[in-house]
């Protein structure tokens, strides 16, 4: 302790603590500010500064550049089907751009894009994508991919429903015999469709049986498998889950269940530090032969989960 | 049933591989959560002791409002910190919202005003006595300081523990403000959510192991300094 | 005892909380005297204790000591703040080693770490706890605790030593050695002591000086043996004789 500082010492003991509270906390800002980021050990460290000088040079970059990176919002239903596991690294491998992938119901991936958290989209709500697209809140949008819905159920089907050609007649029988129907409840695509299909079998009271649960499609096949009910679900995370599900395919085909996918890019109008250009490169590669032919080679097992390009309503 | 059995083993599988995988998920929760706590100790043992030190009448009131942050929900949290990091946020043009930084500003927010409010606990019990005590027998403010903290490290020392094992086991804020992105923002509890909802339980189990012996180590670090606190204070 | 020059004095120093709670006109201590404070529990006397060592901040008045005024320029300087310490009621130990607790004030000092370990070995001894130097402070009796606490408290010479209750949790052995170690102490170093006390024996036993406080007032100072024989002020009286319920 050296005596002459001691001397000049005039704070509370009780100031100077809040001192160091307030200093610490200013340090923390700073840190924050300057988007440092302790946690990220990940090989792509330099990413926050990188996205940074992207935003700054935005429109005039048209090569990528390295530990370049880009976010996606996409549906759960995409995510967990394993289709980008498949191709991303073959974009990064092609380009150097880095897809960051974050899975959310469509409602919520929707809303990411159009608060800017996300560079580009690939959803499945082609009514919602089409209107916010005349929004001006994205573009570019295109038709990627299709696959289906279909109507599981217990194999028992207690509501003998199997082989039905109509959904609205099988989710209006599900409610006349009032069995377990679970359903995702989430504003996801496949929630927003379930809901359109219940709109028109014109059964307005859903009581007990009917189970909102607020979950992703894996969780809710899981919950649907385990109390022996009735779901709906797009065909690609339904074959990725199924050896693990107690539950079998009963109605499929009808047009009511068909399911396009549309991937677009955030406008840079809307959000000048979306990265437009590295979007782009992903609907494109997306959209090319390569891309379409990986989409349509994409397997589980025998079954292929999603078929390229735009589907015949 | 085999199929638990099955997960079980596969999960130590990857376990005793070192599976990188499961290892850079570890890491990265261990790094998040220790960055969080690191700076909530920063910040909440001087504002604590701070708190502490004042008669309790006069800080009724930030004690509240301490005590509501304790318990604040991690969803809450994450979704406050989400307001206010997204792009369309106040703080949007940092570009923070699915980096590991925000993940740790998110548990900041959590593990904070749970190191302030136990520090400012353990503090009040013989924080004034102590400073008096220290003051009367010469010690600068800054050493007076000093030894207030000292004396009440066994306390510190738990509030951080408590800290840290709030921020390592919750899902809810990192989930929002992460986006649980592979390799980026993929911590152990969201993935846990998302390889159950996948149904590969091996990752999910293996996950939920670590979690379990981490928290092991910290409750029993905990259990340690309460035993060590509880009897100093009996004998003094 | 030589008595000596004035070493502290207060003018017009109040203390008020919701109300008031001290109020002392003028007050003088001696360099090498031992002072007795009594009086009823609510006088004030822990109060003024806690006011001229500065842990707290008096409502109105001044403060001299050693000729200077204290908050002369509205702060507290440390070498002042030094020149003083108290020892409490409760031993408020510190939780290491019962040499580190001795130690405390010679290292805030900077003394050099030979010279404290000399003179804590020597305090111990005064003490009677030099067989105690490495133990726990956590381990110690109450009596041993506040001989420790004592012992910490001269450890740096200060001018003047407070003691607020120091023995009123003690045994009558420890209480002995406690007052055998302040009047040596006072001897030795010629130590103001200023003590307060519930005890009127224990002021009467040791005090040079005995001054009777009362509803926040100093009613009547003068040496132990005038104010035990034959106070002026009939409250003084009632008090010492033990007529007044307190």
């Amino acid at each position: 302790m050296a005596k002459m500082q001691e001397k000049k010492e005039k704070k509370s003991l009780s100031g100077q603590l809040l001192g160091i509270a307030l200093i610490l906390m200013l340090v923390f800002s700073l840190l924050i500010g300057a988007g440092c980021s302790q946690g990220a050990v990940t090989p792509q460290n330099d990413d926050e500064a990188g996205e940074e000088a992207a935003a700054g040079a935005e429109g005039d970059e048209q090569v990528a550049e390295e530990g370049e990176f880009i976010i996606l919002s996409t549906t759960t239903s995409t995510y967990d089907s394993g289709l980008l596991d498949f191709m991303l690294p073959a974009f990064t491998e092609k380009y150097g751009i880095e897809v960051r992938v974050v899975s959310q119901g469509t409602g919520q991936a929707l809303e990411t894009g159009k608060r800017g958290d996300a560079d580009a989209l690939l959803v499945h709500d082609r009514a919602s994508e089409l209107q916010l697209v005349e929004e001006g809140y994205f573009t570019d949008r295109q038709d990627v991919m299709y696959n289906d819905f279909i109507i599981l159920g217990p194999a028992g089907d207690p509501a003998a429903i199997k082989g039905m050609e109509s959904a609205t007649e099988a989710f209006t029988k599900i409610a006349e015999e009032e069995e377990i129907f679970i359903s995702r409840g989430d504003d996801s695509g496949t929630n927003r469709r379930e809901l359109s299909i219940w709109d028109k079998t014109g059964v307005n009271e859903r009581g007990e049986w009917y189970k909102s649960v607020g979950q992703g499609m894996g969780d809710t096949l899981r919950m649907a498998g385990e109390l022996q009910g009735y779901t709906m679900s797009d065909r690609g995370t339904y074959l990725s889950l199924k050896d693990t599900l107690d539950l079998e395919i009963l109605v499929e085909g009808d047009p009511n269940l068909f399911n396009q996918y549309g991937i677009m890019a955030v406008s840079p109008e809307m959000h000048s530090h979306v990265k437009y250009e590295q979007a782009m490169k992903l609907i494109d590669f997306f959209m090319s032969p390569e891309g379409q032919d990986m989409i349509a080679s994409f397997k589980i097992g025998d079954d292929t989960l999603f078929f390229p390009g735009k589907g015949v309503e | 049933m085999p199929r638990l059995i099955e997960g079980i083993i596969e999960a130590f599988t990857l376990i005793i591989t070192l599976d990188p995988n499961l290892m850079k998920i570890i890491m990265l929760s261990l790094q998040v959560s220790g960055a969080a706590v690191a700076l909530s100790m920063l910040c909440g043992v001087p504002l604590g002791a701070f708190l502490g030190l004042k008669p309790a009448v006069r800080t009724r009131f930030v004690s509240k409002i301490l005590y509501t942050l304790m318990g604040l929900p991690p969803v809450v949290a994450g979704l406050i910190i989400y307001l206010l990091i997204s792009r369309a946020g106040p703080l949007g043009v940092f570009g923070l919202l699915y980096t590991p930084t925000a993940m740790i500003i998110a548990q900041f927010t959590l593990a904070m005003p749970i190191i302030a409010g136990l520090t400012m606990v353990g503090i009040r019990s013989r924080g004034k006595e102590i400073q008096e005590t220290a003051r009367t027998l010469g010690a600068s403010r800054l050493l007076t300081a000093w030894t207030v903290i000292r004396e009440s490290r066994f306390a510190i020392f738990g509030a951080i523990v408590t800290g840290f094992g709030r921020v390592i086991a919750e899902v809810g804020a990192v989930m929002i403000v992460g986006g649980n992105i592979d390799g980026h923002t993929r911590v152990m509890t969201t993935a846990i959510v998302l390889e159950t909802s996948k149904g590969h339980y091996e990752l999910a189990i293996g996950l939920g192991v670590a979690l379990l012996v981490i928290s092991f180590v910290i409750n029993s670090l905990l259990y340690y300094l309460q035993g060590g606190v509880g009897s100093y204070d009996r004998r003094l | 005892m030589t008595g000596g020059y004035e070493i502290l004095s207060v003018e017009k120093l109040t203390k008020k909380y919701e109300k008031e709670v001290l109020h002392v006109e003028k007050l003088s201590f001696e360099k090498g005297k031992i002072y007795g404070l009594i009086g009823p529990s609510g006088a004030g006397k822990s109060t003024f204790l806690r006011l001229i060592n500065f842990l707290e901040s008096p409502t109105t008045g001044r403060i001299f000591f050693r000729g200077k005024e204290v908050f002369g320029n509205g702060r507290l300087d440390l070498s002042t703040q030094r020149g003083m310490t108290m020892v409490f009621q409760k031993p408020v130990l510190f939780k290491t080693s019962v040499s580190e607790n001795v130690a405390y004030g010679l290292k805030a000092r900077g003394f050099p770490k030979e010279e404290i370990r000399e003179k804590v070995e020597l305090l111990l001894k005064k003490v009677g706890l030099e067989a105690f130097a490495g133990r726990h402070a956590g381990s110690l009796s109450g009596g041993e605790a506040q001989r420790i606490a004592l012992a910490r408290a001269v450890a740096f010479d200060p001018g003047v030593l407070l003691l607020d209750e120091p023995t009123a949790n003690l045994d009558p052995n420890n209480i002995e050695m406690f007052e055998d170690l302040i009047l040596n102490l006072n001897k030795e170093k010629e130590m103001t002591v200023i003590m307060v006390t519930h005890n009127i024996f224990q002021a009467k036993r040791i005090a040079h000086e005995v001054l009777f406080f009362y509803e926040g007032y100093l009613v009547e100072k003068g040496p132990a043996s005038q104010i035990f024989s034959s106070p002026e002020d009939p409250r003084t009286r009632a008090f010492v004789e033990g007529r007044m319920v307190y």
